[in-house]
C-alpha cells in the first residue's frame, strides 16, 4: 500500500521534472520536451493501473495550478488550450503502455518497452491529442494531425529511450519494475 | 519555485475557489458558439481589464504565462492566411487567447491551498466507494513536495556529468533521475510503514 503510493507520487513528480528539463532541439529545429517519456517510463516501470495514477496524479496537480506542464504551463490553461488532448491523454497513455508492456511479460523487457510506449505514449496519445486539437481549432482530424506531425520523431526516439531506460532499470532495481512482478 | 499564484491579495483572491472554478467551465461552454469577432474582441477586452485591475506585476505575468500559446497560434494563424482562413484564423485565436487567459487568472488568484480544497471536495464521493481520500491528499502533498527536490538532483547530476564531459547534457540525466525517484520511492515508503502507515488514523 505505501509503497504502491510512493511510486506513484515519486512517478509523478519525475513526469514533472523531466518537462521541467531543458528542450532538446531535433535536426530540423523542433523542440522536444522529455515530458511524454515519463509519461512511458510510469507505463513501462509501474505497469497500467499504477502508471494511469502517477499520470493522473501529474494531471491533477497541475490543474490544481503548479506549473509542471512543459515550458512552466499549469493545467488549467492546458485544458482551454488546444493541447487538450495530449495533456488529458497522458493518463490513458500510461496506462495503455503498462497494459501492453504487462501482457508480454515473456517478451524481451527492452523491446516490449519500446513497442508499449510507440503503442500507448505515441499513437494513443497522438490520437487523444489530435481530436483535443481538431477540436479546439475546429479543424477536421487530419488538418489537425498536420499541424504536430513534425513532433513525431521526437516522441519515436522517446519510445526507444523508454526501452532502453526500463531494461536498466529492471537490471539494477527489478523490484521496482511493477509491471514484472 | 512551485507556485503561479500572485504573492499579493486582490478582490480575485478573496472570491472562493470552487466560484472560481465553476465560472471558468460555464464560460467555456458558453463561448463555443460564439462566431462574432466583435463579441470575441470584447471578451478579449474583459479579460485584458481584469488583468488590469490587479496591477502591473500581474499583468507581466499574464503575458508570460501566454507565450507558449502565441507561438502555437502564430502557426496556426500563418497556415490560415495561407489557406485563405483569415476571418476564421482570427476567431479561433481570439477564442483561445480569452479561454487561456481566463484559465491563467484563476489560477493566478487562487491558493493552492484552496485549489486542493475544491479537489478534496469533488473527491469526497469516492469514499463511498472505499477509495481512503486521504492517501490521494498524501499523495499530493508527496509530489508538492518531492518535485523540487527531484529537479535540484536532476540539475546536480546535470552538473557533473559537465564537470566530466565536455558534451552536451541532453537525456544522459533522465536513468539516473529514474534512479533516484525509485530509491527515494522506497525509502519513503519504509518511512511511512515505520509510523504507521497510510491507513491508520493516529
Amino acid at each position: 500500500m505505501e509503497r504502491n503510493l510512493t511510486f506513484i507520487a515519486l512517478f509523478a513528480a519525475l513526469i514533472a521534472v523531466l518537462g521541467l528539463l531543458p528542450k532538446l532541439t531535433l535536426g530540423f529545429g523542433v523542440p522536444i520536451t522529455a515530458q511524454s517519456l515519463g509519461v512511458m517510463l510510469a507505463g513501462t516501470v509501474l505497469g497500467a493501473k499504477r502508471g494511469f495514477l502517477a499520470a493522473l496524479l501529474f494531471v491533477g496537480l497541475a490543474i490544481v495550478g503548479l506549473p509542471i506542464l512543459a515550458g512552466g504551463r499549469n493545467g488549467l490553461e492546458a485544458i482551454q488550450s488546444p493541447s487538450v488532448g495530449f495533456f488529458l491523454g497522458f493518463p490513458i497513455a500510461a496506462f495503455v503502455t503498462g497494459l501492453v508492456v504487462e501482457r508480454a511479460k515473456d517478451m524481451n523487457i527492452m523491446i516490449v518497452g519500446v513497442i508499449g510506449s510507440i503503442i500507448g505514449g505515441v499513437v494513443v496519445l497522438y490520437i487523444l491529442g489530435v481530436l483535443g486539437l481538431a477540436w479546439k481549432l475546429e479543424k477536421t482530424f487530419a488538418e489537425a494531425l498536420l499541424l504536430v506531425t513534425a513532433f513525431i520523431p521526437g516522441d519515436a526516439v522517446k519510445a526507444l529511450l523508454a526501452g532502453i531506460a526500463t531494461q536498466a532499470i529492471y537490471k539494477a532495481r527489478p523490484n521496482a519494475v511493477m509491471s514484472r512482478t | 519555485m512551485l507556485s503561479l499564484t500572485l504573492p499579493v491579495i486582490s478582490w480575485a483572491h478573496r472570491i472562493p475557489a470552487w466560484i472560481k472554478l465553476a465560472f471558468l467551465v460555464v464560460i467555456s461552454f458558453a463561448m463555443f458558439p460564439v462566431r462574432d469577432i466583435t463579441i470575441l474582441l470584447s471578451i478579449v477586452g474583459i479579460v485584458s481589464s481584469l488583468y488590469l485591475t490587479l496591477g502591473a506585476m500581474a499583468c507581466a505575468q499574464g503575458l508570460k504565462m501566454l507565450k507558449p500559446l502565441a507561438w502555437m497560434m502564430a502557426i496556426l494563424l500563418i497556415y490560415h492566411v495561407l489557406t485563405g482562413q483569415t476571418g476564421e484564423g482570427v476567431r479561433i485565436t481570439l477564442k483561445m487567447f480569452a479561454l487561456v487567459g481566463l484559465a491563467n487568472f484563476v489560477t493566478m488568484t487562487t491558493r493552492l491551498d484552496d485549489m486542493i480544497g475544491v479537489v478534496m471536495v469533488l473527491l469526497s464521493p469516492l469514499k463511498m466507494l472505499g477509495i481512503n481520500t486521504r492517501s490521494i491528499a498524501l499523495a499530493f502533498a508527496m509530489v508538492i513536495r518531492f518535485t523540487p527536490v527531484l529537479f535540484q538532483k536532476s540539475s546536480d547530476i546535470a552538473m557533473s556529468w559537465r564537470a566530466r564531459s565536455p558534451k552536451r547534457v541532453g537525456w544522459r540525466v533522465v536513468l539516473p533521475l529514474c534512479f533516484v525517484a525509485i530509491d527515494d520511492a522506497e525509502h519513503i515508503s519504509e518511512a511511512l510503514r515505520a509510523r504507521g502507515g497510510v491507513t491508520s488514523h493516529h
